[in-house]
């Protein structure tokens, strides 16, 4: 018999993960885990749904388990997120539980915080420690006077936690490090955020325009699946970033924009649009407020006067413009993710939206869609107690348009100064600050001043080096969590459950934020006993049940109108019920109610701006241990012009290290010499160089682009910090 | 009698290595080691340059230097769509099918044998795709019988323009890439 049986493929795939694990040099930690999980050794595959944790896209997950042992991991069939097809860091998820560098057990610091040194302990005396030094910060400071920054699903009990504990100061770097500026840009204009999912109709655009948002090397899965039909149906495809991007090899036009000046190019967009009257009349007419005084700003700013600023050619500055209204309402300007980029960020997407309102996009198909999340009531809980002090992150609402997701830098900030109010305990979940934040010395200092730090993570991520207490969680393949209810063109609920057990002492989160609450005298907010009794009270209350749901991961709503062409009542929460081209609000503030174009510095001779984006198989700094995921890349690289690579002798894979203005110096980062950027700048993947001992695979492996952005440039609007403002240059001695 | 191939799009591929991925959960590939690939090329001046990726893998080849060259019948040609096989049993890992290949399909698996792509022939006898196509989130891939007239494989070859891989190897490759 010549072919290879099924038979014999499970006997070889059973012999190379043992290898992979010790190849991967903890042949000990593997062993241990596959000896416990073997005990139950259940033979043949086992199909079990999920959803996914590898990055905030939370797409449903099939989990495959053969012989009692995790195998691998598809898309749902049913998941409307991700069509059954998962992307790269997903299809890798099964090495977060194969991970060789896994916390194993709860750690307490026996050195210096940031020294690395720890006692393991056991979660009892874990959760004595942590609950003795959180009721002597109540005692001392008052219950305010703690903070928790946490990111994902998984932090939800921990929210939870915080607030019956009587503290109000709850944040993720993703709002002020990300997606701030741009949810509070469209709430200004639409009065609604774009959210995440975007809520973008990328599928059927019949224009897209991508102003640095690189699709396909981000890989938010439904919006790549998207974007590929886009290609595929022959959408016009217009591509404005200083770097030659994979969106911009599918693009019909590449606008190679200098750094820093995407404002310029929107604003002479809209000059065209309106000067030529363009734009979508009616839409305007109907729904727009204050449109003459917008038009009256924009009008000034011409296509030649773009140019001096962008280097883009006029003439293709109004071609662009004229195609995109060649097809609105289907024109889709993307507002892209990562916003946070000059300080004035907010401005900046405040124009985006302005742009889609001039081609009537919000609410029309292949514009932005209006989304449906599933609803589930709430559990029940006690109320909080009543807070005594405000939320510490934007003292005197100095960032007026900050929204309640707040400002984690303002927490930073005020754990510093200790104004208005002093912060003693820091509780991270999930959130890797120390790559999430810009200028790595400020959190340090921050750090400095607490007198409680803990970091639940399923990694020793660098953050994790400097807490007092380290808790090791499980990963989203052994532990159920919150169900996700994420808004999209139909509503649904997915359900996570564990698929294999904990290889070693690793809790969930649910567990963890319960056995707290109990030793803090807060048993009354932790009701149920388990997280399955939790789940099936709420799906109860919407008329599910948690069996309904571990049988089908996915349970869907009914479909309903997502476009105004469809009978959908348009509804604008401004203050003036409609898109506001001209912002009263922002005029009350004192801040430009139509955007103003502003000049950032540019980089001194020999210098460089720094610019980071993503790569398709990594998630931030989260995922660079994950074997299968650090297989593929394992280092990041420097992309530099080739001219100038030319010009300063640097060849292709040499080393070299960065400094920053500021005289910070990287780790070593290999040169990628390329005609595919600019050549005022440089270009590298975030999440990279990482300095966390106790990850081994990933220690110093290439450059962070988090260490050497010490400048920041906070946006007025709301707080967000800009951190493309940041120039470096070449180290050639290594 | 099929003769398999891929149809691959690389206008819509965007290298994201979800193909590779798939294929080492699927077929337990060891770390440190690939069946499938990701190339991009670029050409031309900034900002005039247009660029080619590839996800890349053995040909299937219908002319095989690859099984001509084994010494003991391991490296062959199996009985169901001329998919090219390898038998680790009769494999005494002579490196002689490595170094014969074109494409550097093939590589040594650390337990002793030659290893590559197998088109996932476990999944296509049931009836499925191989795991990369499946997985792809851009649908960049296509799977089928190339003798087929009337398989999505032979019409996207009929409807557009596309090239294959060191065509002047002679190796006949089962592998189509979409320009």
């Amino acid at each position: 018999m010549n072919s290879l049986s099924r038979r014999r493929f499970l006997k070889i795939s059973s012999a190379t993960i043992a290898t992979a694990a010790v190849i991967a040099g903890s042949a000990k930690t593997f062993v241990k885990s596959a000896d416990k999980i073997n005990e139950k050794n259940v033979k043949g595959i086992k199909k079990i749904p999920t959803y996914c944790d590898l990055c905030f896209w939370k797409c449903g997950v099939m989990a495959y388990v053969k012989d009692g042992k995790l195998w691998k991991v598809e898309g749902h069939p049913d998941d409307p997120l991700s069509n059954g097809r998962l992307c790269p860091r997903g299809t890798g998820g099964v090495g977060a539980h194969y991970d060789p560098d896994r916390l194993r057990t709860p750690l307490i610091r026996k050195s210096l915080r940031g020294e690395e040194k720890w006692v393991e302990v056991t979660w009892g005396e874990a959760f004595d420690y942590i609950a003795e030094k959180m009721i002597k910060i109540k005692n001392e400071y008052g219950p305010e006077s703690m903070a928790l920054f946490s990111h994902g699903v998984g932090g939800t009990f921990f929210k939870h936690l915080i607030r019956a504990y009587g503290c109000p100061n709850e944040t993720a770097p993703s709002f002020a490090q990300c997606r701030g500026p741009r949810e509070t840009a469209f709430e200004l204009t639409f009065g609604d955020i774009v959210g995440s999912p975007e809520r973008t109709d990328i599928q059927n655009s019949d224009c897209l325009v991508l102003i640095g948002s690189h699709l396909g090397e981000n890989m938010h899965n439904t919006q790549v699946q998207e974007f590929s039909r886009a290609v595929e149906k022959g959408t016009s495809i217009i591509v404005v970033d200083p770097r030659f991007s994979v969106a911009a090899s599918k693009a019909k036009y590449y606008l190679p924009i200098k750094p820093g000046t995407d404002l310029a190019l929107l604003l002479a967009w809209m000059s065209v649009i309106v000067n030529e009257k363009l734009y979508d009349v009616d839409y305007v007419k109907n729904y727009g407020f204050g449109f003459e005084a917008f038009a009256a700003e924009v009008s000034q700013y011409t296509p030649e006067w773009a140019y001096i600023e962008t280097g883009i050619d006029p003439n293709i500055i109004r071609e662009t413009a004229r195609e995109m209204v060649r097809y609105k309402p289907a024109t889709l300007v993307h507002p892209g993710r990562h916003a946070t980029w000059y300080g004035d960020d907010a401005q900046r997407e405040r124009a985006i939206a302005l742009l889609n309102a001039l081609l009537g996009s919000w609410g029309r198909k292949g514009g932005f869609y209006i989304p449906y999340s599933y609803s589930i009531p709430k559990y029940k809980y006690p109320p909080y107690p009543e807070e005594q002090r405000k939320p510490v992150h934007n003292p005197d609402n100095k960032y007026p348009f900050a929204n309640a997701e707040q400002i984690s830098t303002g927490i930073r900030e005020a754990t510093i100064s200790g104004k208005p109010y002093p912060i003693k305990g820091w509780m991270i979940y999930g959130t890797n600050l120390l790559q999430a934040l810009p200028n790595r010395d400020e959190t340090i200092q921050a750090i400095q001043n607490l007198d409680l730090m803990v970091v639940v993570d399923v990694v020793p991520s660098e953050i994790a080096g400097w807490a007092d207490v380290v808790l090791p969680e499980s990963v989203y393949l052994e532990r159920y969590d919150d169900l996700n209810t994420s808004p999209f063109r139909e509503s649904f609920v997915g359900l996570r459950q564990p698929v294999v057990e904990e290889p070693n002492d690793q809790k969930p989160n649910w567990w963890m934020a319960k056995k707290l609450g109990e030793k803090l005298g807060l048993a009354e907010y932790f009701p149920w006993n388990d997280i399955e009794e939790y789940l099936d009270a709420r799906l109860k209350s919407a008329e599910l049940s948690l069996d309904e749901l571990k049988e089908k991961g996915i349970i869907k709503g009914p479909e309903q109108p997502i476009y105004f062409d469809d009978g959908l009542e348009p509804v604008f929460w401004t203050p003036s019920g409609k898109i506001e081209f001209y912002s009263p609000q922002l005029a009350e503030a004192g801040f430009d109610p139509v955007p103003k174009y502003t000049k950032h510095p540019e980089p001194p001779a020999g210098y460089f701006r720094l610019l980071y984006g993503r790569a398709p198989v990594h998630t931030f700094s989260k995922t660079q241990s994950n074997p299968l995921l650090h297989d593929l890349m394992s280092v990041n690289e420097l992309w530099v012009n080739a001219d100038i690579a030319d010009m300063y002798g640097l060849k292709q894979g040499q080393k070299i290290k960065l400094k920053n203005t500021d005289g910070v110096i990287s780790d070593e980062i290999k040169i990628k010499a390329t005609e595919r950027i600019r050549p005022d700048c440089v270009y590298m993947v975030h999440g990279f160089g990482q300095k966390s001992r106790q990850l081994r695979s990933t220690y110093k492996k290439g450059a962070s682009d988090a260490e050497l952005i010490t400048k920041y440039k906070t946006d007025p609007l709301m707080g967000g910090t800009g951190m493309n403002v940041n120039f470096v240059t070449f180290e050639m001695e290594v | 009698m099929p003769r398999y191939g891929m149809v691959i799009d690389t206008k819509k591929c965007v290298g994201c290595n979800d193909c590779i991925v798939a294929c080492k959960t699927e077929n337990s590939v060891p770390i440190g080691y690939n069946r499938d690939w990701i190339v991009t090329e670029s050409f031309g001046k900034f900002p005039d340059i247009n660029m080619e990726i590839r996800t890349e893998r053995c040909n299937h080849c219908s002319e095989t230097p690859c099984v001509s060259c084994c010494p003991t019948g391991a490296s062959h040609i199996h009985d169901v769509g001329g998919v090219v096989l390898i038998d680790h049993h009769k494999c005494i890992g002579c490196k002689a099918c490595v170094e014969a290949c074109p494409y550097d399909a093939r590589f040594i698996h650390p337990d002793g044998y030659a290893d590559k792509c197998t088109f996932c022939i476990h999944r296509v006898e049931k009836g499925e795709n191989p795991a990369c196509v499946d997985v792809c989130p851009t649908y960049c891939m296509h799977f089928g019988d190339l003798d087929d007239p009337n398989s999505e494989v032979s019409k996207l070859l009929n409807s557009r323009k596309y090239h294959v891989l060191i065509p002047d190897a002679g190796t006949q490759p089962n592998i189509f890439y979409l320009v």
